[in-house]
């Protein structure tokens, strides 16, 4: 995830200072890991060296927290075009998921890798159940919802995905260690 | 205590055995999900549960007390008052409109009229469908259906709701839309659901998850044949609350 396209498009509805612009990130993208205010400073930095934005405007103390940004029509266009960039589906098939059963069959032995894969799916149903009940919570907001509900379809492939590979596993142990 | 219960219950169709063995404790407003693969005794635990099956063995128990044993009209009567039942299609009155159907339960219990209509037109908001009220069912889609018998179910204020796939019939959205707002009714009132449903997307609206298979509760929790499975802990199925 592209935390410098986040500031752009957020700067895009006007200008802001850092830490306004990091409160809007953690209300946008509610069940994102919050950004820390130096990540968010050094994206900042990053973005005026290449100049997409610019300084607006500056309180009398000046500090990082009292300084404003705006988009430079640059920033627009670099924005507009991630924007409109679709996203490659899945290039390289990697998750921790997939590599951990396939080093346990290399490493350990059946059972350690079906021990993996039931421990696994508890812990994935666990939480498939936890952000589930977010979405019935009364005070719930559609930002939340959206959140939630790519977190749910994730949980619930990956749910399938250990099934399934716990009812491979043995043939596909035998295909390792022949 | 828990207030709804089944102890052993065993349940056969002619030769085919259904239930071989079933112990569910459901404490007062919990939410329970019933899942398994098709044809491991879901439906048909539910509708023991519901008194609507007699089991041929062990017990049922409503507030300590063994419904299993009641004639059929105690029964239909328990399904009516303290009992919701809900299934994969409303199974709504054909010849009567939306809110004739959502009124019916009230007017079967005593309720007047006038009062039945209002709460009627009432429940269908709630779900959204009040401006369906005056509509047959037939002249709706399956998912409006699905809404207004989730209304006729809550109507009459059931401490349990038996819900036997009640989204498996709609899309996506509409199905996590009924059952959003059948849990946040739920948790308002203290009602008590056990869910039937072979989604684990679904199931995880309850507070826990209880797999059946083959007739007997999966102790794995999983589905998995438990002849293959190590066991690193008790599954949610074994849960000896
Ligand atoms: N009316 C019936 N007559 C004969 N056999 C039945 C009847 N109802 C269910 N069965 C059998 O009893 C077993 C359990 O059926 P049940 O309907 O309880 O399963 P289920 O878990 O609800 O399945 P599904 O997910 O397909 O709805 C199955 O073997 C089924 O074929
Ligand atoms: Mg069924």
């Amino acid at each position: 995830m592209s935390t410098s396209h986040v500031l752009l498009g957020l700067l895009a509805a006007g200008n802001r200072h850092g830490y306004e612009l990091k409160r809007a990130h953690d209300t946008r993208l509610p069940r994102a890991k919050p950004l820390a205010f130096g990540q968010v400073y050094a994206t900042l930095g990053r973005l005026q060296r290449d100049g997409l934005v610019v300084t607006a405007g500056q309180e009398r103390e000046a500090g990082p927290d009292r300084t404003a940004y705006a988009l430079t029509d640059q920033g627009r266009a670099a924005l507009a075009g991630w924007l409109a960039a679709v996203e490659p589906p899945m290039p390289y098939v990697t998750s921790a998921l997939f590599t951990k059963v396939a080093v346990a069959l290399l490493v350990a032995d059946l059972n350690a890798a079906r021990s993996y894969l039931i421990a696994q799916a508890r812990a994935h149903t666990d939480r498939l159940r936890e952000l589930t009940a977010v979405k019935t919570a009364p005070s719930t907001t559609l930002d939340d919802v959206v959140a939630v509900d790519y977190a749910v379809a994730h949980l619930d492939a990956d749910l399938r995905w250990l099934r399934t590979t716990l009812a491979r596993v043995a043939d596909w142990h035998r295909e390792v260690h022949p | 205590m828990s207030r709804l219960q089944a102890r052993d219950v065993v349940r056969s169709y002619g030769p085919t055995p259904a239930l071989r063995g079933v112990s569910l404790d459901v404490a007062d407003g919990e939410i329970v999900a019933v899942t398994g693969p098709s044809g491991c005794g879901k439906s048909t635990l539910l509708h023991c549960l519901a008194g609507i099956l007699r089991p041929d063995e062990g017990a049922v128990r409503w507030n300590g007390e063994r419904i299993d044993t009641w004639p059929e009209a105690a029964r239909s009567r328990l399904r009516r008052t303290e009992f919701g039942v809900l299934f994969q299609f409303g199974q709504l009155v054909p010849e009567l409109t939306a809110a004739e159907n959502v009124a019916l339960p009230l007017l079967l219990a005593g309720t007047g009229r006038r009062e039945a209509g209002r709460a009627a037109g009432e429940w269908l908001d709630r779900f959204g469908v009040g401006h369906l009220a005056d509509v047959r069912p037939g002249a709706m889609s399956g998912g409006q259906q699905q809404r207004c018998a989730t209304a006729r179910a809550l109507v009459t204020g059931p401490r349990v709701i038996f819900a036997d796939e009640p989204t498996g019939a709609l899309d996506t959205l509409s199905g996590e839309e009924v059952l959003t707002q059948l849990v946040q009714l739920a948790r308002e009132q203290g009602t008590t659901i056990v869910l039937v449903t072979h989604e684990p997307r679904i199931a995880a609206y309850a507070d826990r998850e209880v797999m059946l298979r083959d007739g007997v509760v999966d102790p794995t929790g999983l589905g998995l044949d438990e002849t293959l499975v190590p066991l690193p802990a008790a599954g949610p199925g074994t849960d000896p609350r």
